[in-house]
């Protein structure tokens, strides 16, 4: 892979972040190609989503670097760009998605609202063509165009959950954080969810990064793995590969820890 | 005289505030904390308004207070008094002839001339208020120019009303710079303020902040490119001076669907009738 060198989306080096003397994540590094999902998966406590707010640059950290491949200047370390650059990435390329939808949505704006948001974000000023785009996202998350003015309030949680993805994905972004996407839905919703997301990674060939401790969802999105345990990965390759022929004794123990039916 | 300082506050205050004026100036718009001081008076009756006149006031001033646009009601009477009091400066009920007005929820019919100045009350100060409850974010919103928010707030309104119903505190760019509530004036008012002559200086005292307008700035109402900004009036003349032009105010004058409307800014109305009576007498409500 030595010509992907120019190829990257991504790039993490070395990214450690403590908590005081405590460990949230240490020494982590890899890298991501277009189109590419990766799983990170653990146990609670293992670092994950301090992983991924570091990625997203809502969590700086203490050690390493993050160069995303920008638009206009190409590979930069997100970590030491002034803020408005960060924030301007999180409203255009950069997109994620909440475990609970309630962090991600605005709760007492329309859907409408809520999808138009991020265009309004970055200059649109025509209500008619923001209220086209977000019925048009609706539909494609499968949620009723007549619920539009609907508050998330009046929403199921599987709903609330799909609007959210709506209203990320909504300026066309590159690269979405999922911090546990299905958590807290039950099991149907939960495959109706994935099959969207899905759908939606392949047809809009979005790079992603998920973390979740549930291995249905990686092995179902995810091209690629990484296994933490104690803020360090242990364990890193093709998800079919890691989760079928596990090498690190964590990783064995994760993959047969679940639940037969 | 009496035994009060210059206008009540003490000369320390006074400089505290006018150096927070000074900065507003600098930054057309932006919001400068200041340590309010407690007044004789509740909050939402105008202390910040209030305290921006008492730095501003020097013993030479005419004050005009206005609230609604009339300088007799109970808020107008009680803070012409107490400067009238406390300062000792001389008041007018005419828009011209004041020096410094302070006011409430109106700007003048009137357009006002580079030695005046224009105190607002006002009681939220910050337009991301109620869509982003935390300080620390809309500071930071202000800073980064982070403005989605405040057109989610108009989509809203065109969403469930079928047009931007906010009438009143509609939100304003400020030299293309800083997002600004205007204070709880009609939106009827807001294109006054975009290239005003006189200095314009905003009084939050609860909120413990000021922010202004110096003269001839730049101040534009958000908006939609397909639902433009519309400074809305009752559509009708005023009934006691036939102004066509003037902001009105909707008055019940029976129990059996009688109303009447009137210009809220009682000077001009009444200049308006002198003028085409050639009487300077006042009609009263119960006359017409």
């Amino acid at each position: 892979m030595s010509h992907a060198e120019t190829g990257h989306l991504l790039k993490v080096e070395g990214l450690t972040k403590r908590y005081g003397a405590r460990i949230g994540c240490a020494d982590v590094s890899f890298d991501l190609w277009p189109g590419e999902v990766m799983g990170i998966v653990g146990e609670s406590g293992s670092g994950k989503s301090t992983l991924l707010n570091c990625l997203a640059g809502h969590l700086v950290p203490d050690a390493g670097r993050v160069m995303f491949d920008t638009r206009a200047e190409g590979m930069k370390d997100t970590i030491t760009m002034s803020e408005p650059e960060r924030r301007m990435l999180g409203r255009t390329d950069w997109a994620f998605v909440h475990q609970h939808a309630r962090d991600g949505l605005r709760m007492n704006v329309s859907a409408g609202g809520n999808v138009g948001e991020r265009l309004m974000a970055v200059g649109a000023r025509h209500y008619g063509e923001i209220r086209d785009s977000a019925e048009d996202w609706l539909g494609r998350v499968e949620i009723d165009s007549g619920r539009i003015d609907d508050r998330p309030t009046a929403f199921s949680g599987g709903m609330q959950q799909r609007l959210q993805i709506a209203r990320n994905l909504v300026t066309g972004p590159r690269l979405v954080f999922m911090d546990e996407p299905t958590g807290g839905l039950d099991v149907s919703v939960q495959a109706r969810l994935l099959d969207l997301l899905r759908g939606l990674v392949r047809e809009m060939g979005l790079s992603a990064i998920i973390v979740t401790h549930d291995l249905a969802v990686v092995r179902l999105l995810a091209d690629r793995l990484m296994v933490m345990k104690d803020g360090h990965v242990v364990e890193a390759g093709l998800t079919d590969q890691v989760l079928d022929d596990p090498q690190h004794a964590y990783t064995q123990l994760l993959v047969s820890s679940v639940l037969q039916v | 005289m009496s035994d009060y300082n210059f206008a009540y506050l003490d000369e320390q205050t006074k400089r505290m505030i006018r150096r927070a004026i000074l900065k507003g100036l600098a930054i057309p718009g932006y919001q400068v904390p200041f340590a309010s001081r407690e007044m004789p008076m509740p909050y939402g009756w105008g202390t910040g308004g209030v305290q921006v006149s008492a730095a501003t006031l020097t013993p030479e001033d005419r004050l005009k207070v206005i609230d609604q646009g009339a300088d007799d009601t109970t808020n107008a009477v009680s803070i012409r008094k107490f400067f009238e009091r406390t300062a000792g400066v001389a008041t007018t009920e005419e828009t011209a002839n004041a020096s410094v007005i302070q006011t409430r929820h109106r700007i003048p019919e009137e357009p006002l001339t580079e030695d005046q100045i224009l105190v607002y009350q006002v009681p939220i100060p910050e337009p991301l208020r109620f869509l982003e409850p935390s300080e620390i974010e809309t500071r930071k919103m202000h800073a980064l120019e982070d403005y989605g928010l405040m057109h989610v707030k108009l989509y809203e309104d065109i969403a469930r009303h079928g047009q931007i119903a906010t009438a009143y505190a509609y939100p304003v760019k400020v030299e293309g710079r800083y997002v600004m509530d205007p204070s709880p004036i009609p939106k009827f008012d807001n294109p006054k303020m975009s290239d005003m002559a006189a200095i314009q200086l905003f009084g939050a005292g609860r909120e413990q902040r000021i922010y202004a307008l110096p003269p001839y700035t730049q101040v534009v109402s958000l908006d939609f490119r397909d639902f433009p900004f519309e400074a809305s009036k009752a559509d009708a003349p005023c009934d006691l001076c036939g102004a066509e032009d003037s902001y009105l105010d909707e008055v019940i004058v029976d129990d059996e669907g009688g109303r009447m409307f009137i210009c809220s800014d009682t000077d001009y109305c009444r200049s308006r009738q002198t003028k085409t009576t050639g009487v300077g007498r006042v009609r009263s409500r119960e006359e017409a």
